[in-house]
């Protein structure tokens, strides 16, 4: 069975200027034990459909369609079944672990306090719980450490503190809105490695949701693309790397800058900007920015087409394969 | 044989902070930037590579006069910055820019584009009249790609990449002959970041700048630069030539933070051996390591690592390294 | 250097799309000020309360020129009576005979002006003082706010009392003496925003273009703090004629024939039981004013919400 299965997902907000919408339309499964990346760049839609299955939406947000996790539809939960899953069965990582951690309470309290209260575990037994779950995502002297606070730790420790609370209850699914964006890039490289190795270990799945397509192919097994607020394509990370379809996957590959090849010269950009939600053009959103735009792209909006496991949005993937 | 436009001489920024309550009081001391030395031609481009904590960007603002330094030069063609009174350093700042990491923090949320970008016209040339820094101001927003009739637009209303944009504007609206980028592309994304780094290196061609560009990315570095620094912990470890550096860098931290850059091809990245990479953190910068700064995360440390303190050598190839072990480790990549 | 020939003569590499843009005219932009107002609007609290302070003010202007008698004018048929229409006087009058309407509206231009006019001395004052202190730090700083601290250390009654006693109850003296203490606060609030704002990266961005002091002050410091200072100036108002009306229930704030509300209230509440008319309407007009203030002042700090400034 799909740990989760999304259809149809829409979030709007409600804003001065008018009705947004951030997501329009999407539709994924995820499978047990499978690590997920959705990629898309600042404006895509990608955090907001996380908190919207969270519901962890702003006030002037509303989602529409459904979100099944184990069966059970975590759009129409109320509250308190909502709180019962969160933490317990699915666990979430934000950009800036400074932000999410209290800074007035010692990591033992933080730590202490989710796995008491999901697992109905006494103090001492808690206590070693996070001890040694901080020892797994390889902090220094956990019995020690885990008496300080916040403020203590470097960024990169933090986001570690973050996973390990995010583990403790020993979650179904992880999800990791930008987890190593802010930290350096040795810190990054071991952040991205503990994840990889947490899911293996326990076969635990992961939606990794970042605009670095580096990252992406460090530890990810499929990859969805966004832009503005849609799903342009999906796929395996050997297939969305090494045959993308769709012209944004290919132009976002080609710009970014690697460190293995060869090309001193202009490194090669996508033109122009990501379109504004309220003006959104007629026909395909990305084509005042494709290099491969044809007339239709202009009138019509491409369909979302292909096989299930490989999908695209774009008339260029119709009919002709690799 | 041509001189160095810039030459930054064993400079050092050290930071003091008080701690303990009223009666522990402690004073501790961060050496932020702890003596750095390189030479920068006209024209030229420098890549300063380093993790948070390195110094780069205290070493930039160092450099301009906008913290000031314990000890140390900076010579801007042939006069000595540092020595400088504060008005005398003023008017040097026409020839000497900055742009900065966070796009939008740096725009004055008040003003205009264009007014942002004509600040620096109404400061310097007070006479020259309105018509003269409107054409000016058009003329560098088309440069840098904005369309003009955007002028009257505030900051809110504009994308990270085209307040970036605005930036580089300002800085360059007085024809400087200097430029520090303080990671420009770090707040961007990945698309936009590739339109940046590409601006940057044309305006550099066209208008003949010295550049030293700041990242802690040496993927994004290798695109734009001549020469590379790889600063750590307010040192230098490596000053080398570009596509040697790429090929075969000399300090063994320089070949940690090459492997920690991910790789976007997903059979390369999981078929790298993980082995010889850095672990844990870097060390708290009130407890500094003894000897080589580096060498208790070092793969390659040796003995003598621990005691003494390597300095910045020049190889027979004009690199700069500073290892004891510079030449005996091969690190190609 | 002819650079600016440079610049003009230099290749510009843009894409076609600009081409047919580049003729377009300028778009206006739209200033955090201008969203800042249409957010206000949508407070309604505000709107009504901005609305009812704009009939306050054309009233006590305008009114008392509409009404037959004047504040000082005595009727002795109708000493001490109640509201009616028949009489003509219809907020009724005092135990002297005076017209209670006219003489509410008079006072209200006393008390709305010496909350403005004190309002305004406390911001000229304690802005570029703050300011000062806040932006060039230091010794200067610690000077500065450490005279702050020893007159806010000096009782202000005190100060007044013998303000009155030296040099009479002048009506320009209340203005200074108000405006002389309120303007603590504001550098002190000024000093705080100054502070922060220093610290920007913006005001960095400016001196590194080599800005000079006085520039980054008025360009880059003074606009920011606006904000800020708006909303307190709105909150001060009120204070200010509160501080004016316990003043006059003290005996210490207009001299007669002028009024103010609070002298009226001082008044009306000697006779609050036998005709307590004379209480009522300045105390009414008093309570509404500094409620609409209020309002406004809350409308405007959730209207200029930091979040989209720095």
């Amino acid at each position: 069975m799909e740990l989760l299965r999304v259809s149809g997902l829409e979030v709007s907000f409600d804003t001065p200027e008018g009705v947004v919408k951030a997501v329009n339309g999407m539709d994924f499964e995820l499978s047990e034990g499978e690590t997920l990346a959705i990629v898309g760049e600042s404006g895509a839609g990608k955090s907001q459909l996380v908190m919207a299955m969270m519901g962890l939406l702003a006030e002037n947000g509303s989602a529409r369609g459904e979100a099944e996790f184990q069966g059970k539809d975590l759009l129409q939960m109320k509250p308190k079944d909502l709180n019962g899953i969160r933490g317990k069965h699915i666990a979430m990582i934000f950009q800036d672990p400074m932000t999410s951690l209290n800074p007035y309470l010692t990591i033992e309290k933080q730590m202490t306090e989710v796995v008491m209260h999901h697992q109905g575990l006494r103090k001492e037994e808690a206590r070693e719980h996070a001890v040694e779950m901080l020892r797994a995502v390889r902090i220094p002297d956990p019995e020690e450490r885990i008496k300080q606070y916040p403020h203590e730790y470097s960024g990169g420790m933090r986001q570690r503190v973050m996973i390990a609370m995010g583990l403790l209850c020993q979650p179904d699914l992880l999800i990791a809105d930008e987890p190593s964006t802010a930290l350096d890039v040795t810190i990054q490289a071991q952040i991205t490695q503990l994840v990889g190795e947490l899911s293996r270990k326990t076969n635990m799945s992961v939606i990794l949701i970042t605009h670095d397509m580096a990252v992406v192919a460090e530890i990810c097994d499929r990859v969805i693309v966004m832009y503005a607020g849609e799903v342009v394509e999906s796929g395996t990370a050997a297939d969305i790397f090494y045959r993308p379809m769709h012209p944004y996957t290919k132009g976002l590959l080609a710009s970014v800058p690697r460190l293995d090849q060869v090309f001193d010269d202009k490194l090669h950009a996508i033109p122009g900007n990501p379109p504004n939600l309220l003006e959104l053009p007629e026909g395909c959103r990305f084509r005042d920015r494709c290099e491969e735009v044809m007339e239709q792209c202009v009138e019509t909006p491409p369909v979302w087409q292909g096989d299930k496991g490989r999908m695209c949005r774009c008339f260029l993937a119709g009919g002709s394969e690799e | 044989m041509s001189k160095p436009v810039l030459r930054v001489q064993d400079l050092a920024v050290t930071f003091t902070s008080m701690s303990g309550g009223l009666l522990h009081r402690q004073e501790r001391q961060i050496r932020a930037v702890d003596g750095i030395s390189f030479d920068l031609m006209a024209g030229e481009s420098l890549g300063i590579v380093g993790e948070s904590g390195s110094g780069k960007s205290t070493l930039a603002r160092a450099i301009l006069g906008l913290i000031k330094a314990n000890r140390g030069r900076v010579m801007w063609r042939g006069e000595d910055l540092t020595a400088l009174e504060e008005e005398a350093m003023r008017q040097r700042r026409k020839e000497l820019q900055i742009v900065f990491q966070d796009p939008v923090a740096s725009l004055n949320p008040r003003m205009t584009a264009g007014d942002i970008i004509a600040e620096p016209l109404w400061t310097f040339y007070p006479n020259m009249d309105r018509l003269q820094v409107d054409e000016r101001t058009r003329g560098m927003m088309k440069m840098v790609g904005l369309l003009p009739n955007q002028i009257n637009r505030y900051p809110h209303e504009f994308s990270g990449g085209q307040c970036q944009r605005i930036g580089i504007a300002r800085s360059l609206v007085l024809n400087p002959r200097l430029m520090i980028c303080d990671e420009p592309v770090s707040a961007l994304d990945v698309s936009i970041q590739a339109q940046i780094i590409n601006l940057l290196k044309d305006l550099q061609k066209k208008l003949g700048l010295a550049l030293i560009f700041i990242a802690h990315d040496l993927s994004v570095v290798r695109h734009i630069s001549d020469r590379v620094m790889v600063m750590y912990m307010g040192q230098a470890m490596e000053v080398s030539e570009k596509a040697r550096l790429y090929q075969r860098p000399l300090h063994p931290y320089t070949s940690a933070l090459m492997k920690s850059v991910p790789i976007p091809d997903p059979e390369r990245a999981r078929a790298r051996s993980h082995d010889s990479w850095l672990t844990g953190d870097m060390p708290s910068p009130y407890r500094r390591p003894r000897g080589c700064i580096f060498h208790d995360r070092c793969p390659y440390r040796v003995k003598r690592c621990e005691a003494d303190v390597p300095a910045l050598r020049k190889m027979e190839n004009g690199d700069w390294v500073a290892c004891h072990r510079g030449e005996d480790i091969d690190l190609s990549i | 250097m002819n650079s600016e020939a440079n610049i003009r003569k230099a290749d510009l590499s843009v894409e076609d799309p600009f081409a047919a843009a580049m003729a377009e005219e300028d778009i206006r932009g739209r200033s955090l000020w201008v969203d800042a107002w249409h957010r206000l609007l949508k407070n309604r609290a505000a709107v009504v309360s901005g609305i009812i302070m704009a009939v306050m003010v054309l009233m006590v202007l305008f009114g008392p020129m509409l009404l037959p008698w004047e504040g000082d004018f005595t009727d002795w048929d109708n000493t001490a009576s109640p509201p009616s229409l028949e009489t003509g006087h219809w907020f009724g009058t005092d135990a002297v005979g005076r017209d209670i309407l006219v003489r509410t509206l008079e006072g209200g231009r006393i008390s709305l002006l010496v909350g403005l006019v004190a309002t305004l001395v406390s911001l000229a004052i304690g802005v570029s003082y703050g300011a000062i202190a806040g932006y060039y730090g230091g010794m200067t700083d610690r000077v500065m706010m450490r005279m702050v601290d020893i007159i806010y250390a000096l009782p202000f009654m005190f100060f007044v009392i013998l303000l009155m006693v030296v040099f009479g109850r002048h009506i320009v003296l209340i203005f200074i003496a108000i405006g002389a203490v309120n303007w603590l606060d504001m550098a002190r609030i000024v000093r705080g925003q100054t502070l922060s704002l220093k610290n920007t990266e913006f005001v960095e961005a400016a001196r590194a273009c080599g800005v000079d002091h006085h520039a980054i002050i008025r360009r880059h410091i003074i606009p920011n703090l606006l904000g800020v200072v708006m909303v307190y100036v709105t909150l001060t108002i009120p204070q200010v004629i509160l501080v004016e009306s316990f003043l006059s229930f003290l005996g210490l704030g207009v001299q007669e024939p002028m009024s103010s509300w609070g002298a009226l209230v001082n008044d009306g509440a000697q006779d609050m039981e036998s005709a307590p008319w004379t209480l009522v309407f300045p105390a009414a007009f008093l309570t509404v004013t500094l409620y609409c203030f209020n309002y406004i002042g809350d409308g405007m700090r959730d209207a200029l919400d930091p979040k989209d400034r720095l």
